[in-house]
């Protein structure tokens, strides 16, 4: 902008940085907060924000390795904190790739294929995407016992009812790989079958190495959408070892048993992950922000 | 199916060939076989819905009119039964007392009663187990020490096919050591499954840790469906309102069963006070709760995004990436590192503040600081989602109109409230519906941070003074308020109405935006 700029402007400029500094501090405080507490020895300490004083206890626990207490006392780690995170990742990925393999099949079906009821059913389903998860519970939850009545290693209590379970929420990727797909050329596709390939194969090998930076982006955002996931994995999901992260953590700030260093032991080392991942993706995951996805 | 096999000619593509119909009918065979075990099971609807989705999935997968629902079924599938199916579940189970005392359907809960059996007091045997190698042998006695018996001897994972006969011991026969309570303990399941021949002819089966007796039910069904008390000749019929076995007093038999009730659950929400004055509380409150995040969330996103926007400040890389944190942290680690912050006593916020200002107030034993500190938290898990899209829409701006105004000596804030917000609030509305409606069912938070607690103090049903309608739903359904499935599936159906009146809203205010876009593109 070609604006002439004057001394008026010049204080602005200082007030929006200190401004913008005292929102960020008020903004990074909680996360930096956690980081400290988690090095600082003991459950109920209170301190500066760099400790003085600096212990791994908590860290050992959350990676699962007791430690002598100084009374004398063995501390056996709380919680299975690295089982829950591998329950976490074990669901998440194969969530993730089955809701992918599904949301790519249907999403090549809007974008390239004729058929009726085409835009009926494709506003059906971003129109029934609406409905948090949340507001079906009691459904859902009757749904899987009853699965679980023939099926045991898909009801109540496994990990495969939960992954099924979450292979509804595909309409937002479906749509979003359907925009991609849409800026492909068809002709490419043509020219292959024109060549003796059929639909499966033009769709297989030639349409999607060239949608690969899409699929990336719709495989990292259904991981995070799973591995953050609370209010399903909490009904399905009871005993202790079965647990996510996501459910799990909570049980370290019950009023009767408060642990909260250790909870930031394990917050810390669970959330640094995801949160990477999830900034890495930033780019992308903007830009389908505006697309209508809140994310929890 | 066969599409994917013309690949590659040759070998793998007869291989495949070959293997197509006899994987096909495999698979088919054992659809039907789990079609067959849901039917018999007793649960024909379940069976029907079952069937009707591996035809639909044969029917696309081997005929070629249904070309393009191969690539569709997969999720078309995913969507009916995992979203669209719990919905309609979820309206139906509203009109039903589907609840912890009333699990069951009524086949079931009028077998657990028939079921049901006492031990004859005359033929009550006491017994000992005698270890012989790897057999056991029970030794039976009457409580007046006549007739002393020996079964014949069974392993130890004796699966009770026949019934072990009982004669009379004989003097010379030793039995070894007895077992002990614990060892007794340890083969109970065993001991569950035996059943002891008299010489007289009766059968006698496990009925404790110390005694063997003949069972005789409890209840015996009449050709009315009724039941009656073998002892007392007291009868119980069903009452298909109750859902429950009643007599004529009105005593209730446990378990009960699940019938419909119409809309019972409908009027307690407007009829019942006890229920009424809660409920009405937390649905006001789950308004302001969503409303006053949308503002806070947009005063403070938009206010960042002009800030960001602003080319003379430098360092906006940076700035903007910090305060994109909040978003890209999980949020249920988030929503847990402020439960633990704003502890009273050991939270960070407190120390802060009593260092400060000498306060430390209760966070979370005071409902309106409890509804405070939720606003907090929800605005700085927020914020960064307004801030990114305003951004967006920001740049979109014309830099004319800037420079037009610059000219005018326009001062900032004029700039702002005549330019900006006019041209950012459209496209923003509908988005801002999008966070109202998925604050108002932002379970996650409540449940994480306070659970909805502090309780009202005056209701019958457990209620939170900062409980949203979803999270009071969920406690309805899962905790302390009663396991009542059919009342918390009635609010869930109230609540659908809620988001889809808000999904239209949305999608209005969308479709507006769009035809105005077209309109000025001309």
């Amino acid at each position: 902008m070609a604006i002439v700029t004057g001394k008026k402007n010049r204080w602005r400029v200082w007030a929006a940085h200190a401004f913008l500094i005292a929102l960020i501090a008020i903004t990074i405080f909680p996360l930096l907060a956690v980081i400290s507490i988690s090095l600082r020895p003991g459950n109920f300490s209170t301190g500066s924000l760099i400790p003085s004083e600096i212990s791994f206890e908590h860290w050992k626990l959350a990676l699962g390795i007791g430690y002598m207490g100084a009374d004398g006392k063995w501390v056996a780690p709380p919680f299975p904190v690295l089982l829950w995170l591998w329950n976490s990742i074990k669901i998440a990925s194969i969530s993730a790739i089955l809701i992918l393999a599904i949301s790519t099949t249907a999403a090549y079906a809007f974008a390239r294929l004729k058929f009726r009821f085409k835009a009926p059913i494709l506003n059906g389903m971003l129109l029934l995407q609406m409905f948090p998860a949340v507001l079906t519970l009691v459904a859902i939850y009757a749904i899987f016992e009853t699965i679980g009545n023939h099926i045991p290693w898909l009801g109540i209590e496994s990990h495969g009812g939960v992954i099924l379970a979450y292979l509804g929420g595909i309409a937002t990727h479906v749509w979003t790989i359907k925009g991609y797909f849409e800026t492909i050329p068809t002709e490419i596709e043509e020219n292959a079958k024109v060549d003796g390939a059929t639909h499966w194969q033009a769709f297989y090998r030639v349409l999607l190495p060239m949608a690969i930076p899409i699929l990336m982006v719709v495989f990292v955002l259904a991981f995070i959408g799973t591995i953050i996931e609370y209010p399903v994995a909490s009904i399905l999901l009871r005993e202790e070892p079965n647990l996510t992260l996501a459910v799990g953590s909570k049980y370290f700030l019950q009023d009767q048993k408060y642990l909260w260093g250790d909870f930031a032991a394990a917050a810390v080392l669970s959330g640094l992950p995801i949160t990477l991942v999830f900034l890495f993706a930033q780019r992308w995951i903007v830009s389908g922000l505006t697309a209508g996805g809140v994310k929890g | 199916m066969s599409t994917l096999t013309t690949a590659k000619p040759g070998v793998s593509t007869d291989w495949a060939q070959l293997m197509k119909w006899p994987l096909t009918i495999a698979l088919g065979a054992a659809m039907l076989y789990l079609v067959f075990n849901v039917y018999a099971a007793g649960q024909a609807m379940w069976a029907l819905g079952l069937l009707t989705l591996t035809c639909a999935a044969f029917y696309s997968y081997l005929s070629n009119i249904g070309f393009a629902y191969r690539y569709l079924f997969p999720g078309l599938a995913g969507m009916a039964i995992f979203v669209a199916f719990p919905l309609l579940y979820t309206m139906q189970i509203g009109f039903t007392n589907y609840s912890s005392s009333n699990l069951l359907s009524f086949e079931r809960s009028s077998r657990y009663l028939l079921d049901q059996s006492i031990p004859d007091e005359a033929t009550t045997h006491s017994y000992t187990v005698h270890r012989e190698g790897d057999t056991l042998r029970l030794a039976l006695s009457k409580a007046d020490g006549a007739g002393a018996l020996v079964t014949d001897a069974f392993a130890s994972n004796f699966d009770g096919a026949n019934p072990l006969r009982a004669t009379p011991q004989v003097a010379s026969q030793s039995l070894g050591t007895a077992l002990s309570m614990r060892d007794i303990i340890a083969n109970r399941e065993t001991l569950q499954r035996v059943k002891i021949t008299l010489p007289t002819g009766e059968t006698l089966n496990y009925s404790g840790l110390r005694e063997f007796a003949r069972l005789t039910p409890v209840w015996k069904q009449n050709a009315d469906g009724s039941i009656t008390k073998t002892e007392s000749g007291e009868s119980f019929s069903p009452n298909g309102t109750t859902g429950f076995f009643e007599n004529a007093k009105g005593d209730k038999l446990q378990p009960g069963y699940t019938v419909g009730v119409g809309f019972a659950n409908y009027s307690r929400m407007i009829n019942d006070p006890d229920f009424r004055a809660p409920f009405f509380a937390i649905f006001i409150w789950t308004v302001v709760f969503a409303g006053l995040t949308v503002i806070f969330v947009t005063a403070v996103g938009v206010t960042l995004a002009v800030l960001l926007n602003w080319e003379a400040l430098r360092f906006r890389t940076v700035y903007r990436t910090l305060l994109f944190l909040p978003y890209a942290v999980p949020g249920f680690i988030s929503i847990l590192v402020f439960k633990g912050l704003f502890n009273q006593n050991f939270g960070e916020i407190n120390a802060i503040l009593d260092a400060l200002f000498g306060v430390k107030p209760a966070w979370f034993a005071d409902p309106l600081r409890a509804k405070v500190m939720l606003l907090i938290v929800n605005v700085w898990l927020g914020f960064p989602y307004i801030m990114v899209l305003c951004a967006g829409l920001i740049k979109s701006i014309p830099a004319d109109l800037y420079e037009a105004s610059a000219i005018a000596g326009a001062s900032p804030l004029t700039n702002f409230f005549k330019i900006t917000l006019p041209l950012i609030i459209k496209p923003l509305s509908p988005l801002l519906v999008m966070v109202f409606a998925f604050n108002f069912n932002n379970f996650v938070l409540i449940a994480l941070l306070t659970d909805g607690r502090p309780d009202f103090l005056n209701t019958k049903i457990p209620a939170g003074t900062n409980d949203i309608l979803v999270s009071y739903t969920y406690r309805i359904a899962f905790k302390d308020s009663g396991q009542d499935f059919g009342l918390a599936a009635a609010i869930s159906t109230v609540m659908f109405f809620m988001v889809a009146a808000m999904s239209i809203w949305n999608l209005r205010l969308a479709s507006k935006e769009i035809n105005r876009g077209s309109g000025s593109g001309k």
